[in-house]
């Protein structure tokens, strides 16, 4: 285990949580702490639930039973509504708003200071496009602006819905460093994602499968535990143990 | 409730429009040519004196409704109402916004129409013509807001489209311009006490035909302004932060 001693509290907290969706249990008892400042990935196949817990730490999420606290306040508190960015898994954004436009409202709602739209528009590398209409670019660039969004205001808790879908290899690799850098300047994210290979980049993992933790560890653990050379194994060693554990 | 925000989600909302010039151009042309399409099929009669100034009080309300429930349903469903309503956005601030912006698309809409409906196409206006651009911008509100709660019974645009027939229709029959309010059924006139449009309609009739309607209008306004208060409550109740 790589946990510092004398670990800080953890930057979110998740307790036993439980959510009904569309009237099934999606997340079914599911407790996890994220340590501050790192980088954690949350990875599982599509429909586990990993939007939905997303959604839970962010407090947009009705849940069924379970607590959320988050840098010591219950999830989606208004103490934490500049403290916590939230990048939605499809694009929110404006599209009959220039990328400009966007990022300057966003930043008045959160009060962050007008020059951070410059400082994030370089962070993804969208300066070229600042003044173009956000319905016409492509599908990479259109989820940037939401991650730019995301950036504003430099908040401590980045809670990112698959923000490198759809992004060629270079520009992920940029991104990954630039969350890495965040992290390193002390602010938390947790990212999800179904790309197996960008698992390596996060300082722990979380796999989930059907609503429930299956793995909470480093990349080196993880390896270590399934005996696999990559992340893409480790995972399916560990839902075929999941599984046959289920029917045994 | 932040001035700031609300500002800004207006200035948002009147940018959105900007960009989107032919929208804008409707605003702001179909209402003229109705109205003179009116004056000409009435040339003549005095029939157009009453629909006339009927329908500047309908205009603002029908248009303001469909397009708030369509960007609102836009807003809900892109995903940036879920990311706003993470932020420190109240829903106030963002109802605010779009009553905002859309009283203001009013105040220019309400402004072509009326000056063209009296300048151009010679209807009398008995009272202060000022009061018409009121009755317009009440009623323009009221659309906004209803068109905001609406919004959230609809999951395509084209299921909140269909609520304008639904929502517009019954208060277009009976607020009077068709069959004076009086002389409807009783239960139908009862009825049409209770739709704001009514009050609208009868406002925009006061002006046009007595000199001393200020105050008896302006009592009619705030009665429309308090339905779009209430519609403005109803439609931010449908803004929840948390959903299922
Ligand atoms: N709005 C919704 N209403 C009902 N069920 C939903 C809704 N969104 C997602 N679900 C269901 O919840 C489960 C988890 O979804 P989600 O959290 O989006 O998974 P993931 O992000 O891991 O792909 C899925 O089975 C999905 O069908
Ligand atoms: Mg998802």
């Amino acid at each position: 285990m790589s946990a510092a001693p004398a670990a800080p509290q953890p930057c979110v907290e998740v307790d036993d949580l439980r959510v009904d969706r569309g009237g099934v249990r999606v997340i079914d008892g599911l407790t996890v702490r994220v340590p501050t400042g790192r980088v954690v990935g949350l990875l599982g196949p599509s429909g586990c639930g990993k939007s939905t817990l997303l959604r839970s730490v962010v407090g947009v999420q009705r849940v069924a039973a379970g607590r959320v606290r988050v840098l010591g306040h219950p999830a989606g508190s208004a103490q934490l509504r500049r403290r916590v960015a939230y990048l939605t898994q499809a694009p929110s954004v404006y599209d009959d708003l220039t990328v400009r436009e966007n990022l300057r409202y966003f930043a008045k709602v959160l009060c962050a200071p007008r020059d951070d739209v410059q400082r994030v528009l370089e962070l993804v590398d969208l300066g070229e496009q600042a003044d173009s209409l956000t319905s016409r670019l492509s599908g990479g660039q259109r989820s940037r602006v939401g991650l730019a969004s995301a950036l504003l205001g430099r908040p401590e808790l980045l809670v990112l819905d698959e923000p490198t879908v759809g992004l060629d290899p270079l520009l992920r690799a940029q991104l990954w460093e630039l969350f890495g850098r965040l992290a390193g300047a002390g602010a938390t994210l947790l990212v999800s994602s179904h790309v197996m290979d960008e698992a390596a980049r996060c300082d722990r993992l979380l796999l989930m499968r059907e609503g429930r933790l299956l793995a909470d560890d480093t990349v080196a653990g993880l390896l270590a535990d399934t005996g696999a050379t990559d992340v893409e194994h480790a995972l399916v060693t560990l839902i075929l143990r999941d599984r046959s554990a289920a029917s045994a | 409730m932040s001035i700031a925000r609300t500002w800004a989600s207006a200035a948002r909302v009147l940018r959105q429009l900007r960009h989107d010039p032919r929208t804008l151009g409707l605003l702001l042309v179909v209402p003229c040519v109705l109205v003179g399409l009116l004056a000409w099929v009435f040339d003549g009669t005095a029939v157009f004196n009453r629909i006339g100034a009927a329908l500047l009080a309908v205009f603002p309300f029908v248009v303001m409704f469909l397009v708030t429930s369509v960007t609102t349903l836009r807003e809900r469903q892109s995903g940036t109402l879920e990311r706003l309503l993470t932020t420190p956005l109240g829903r106030f601030d963002l109802i605010g916004g779009y009553a905002l912006a859309f009283g203001l698309v009013a105040v220019v809409q309400a402004l072509a129409a009326s000056g063209f409906a009296v300048w151009v196409c010679g209807l009398q206006v008995a009272g202060p013509a000022w009061l018409l651009v009121a009755v317009a911008v009440a009623d323009a509100v009221l659309g906004t807001a209803l068109g905001l709660f609406v919004s959230a019974f609809a999951t395509s645009e084209f299921q909140a489209v269909q609520f304008m027939p639904a929502v517009i229709l019954p208060q277009f029959l009976l607020c009077g311009l068709l069959v004076p309010r009086a002389q409807m059924p009783t239960v139908l006139s009862r009825v049409s006490d209770v739709l704001p449009l009514s009050y609208a309609v009868d406002a925009m009739g006061t002006v046009t035909t007595r000199t001393d309607a200020a105050g008896s209008a302006l009592a009619d306004v705030g009665i429309v302004a308090g339905f779009a208060l209430g519609a403005v409550v109803l439609g931010a109740l449908t803004l929840r932060r948390r959903t299922p």
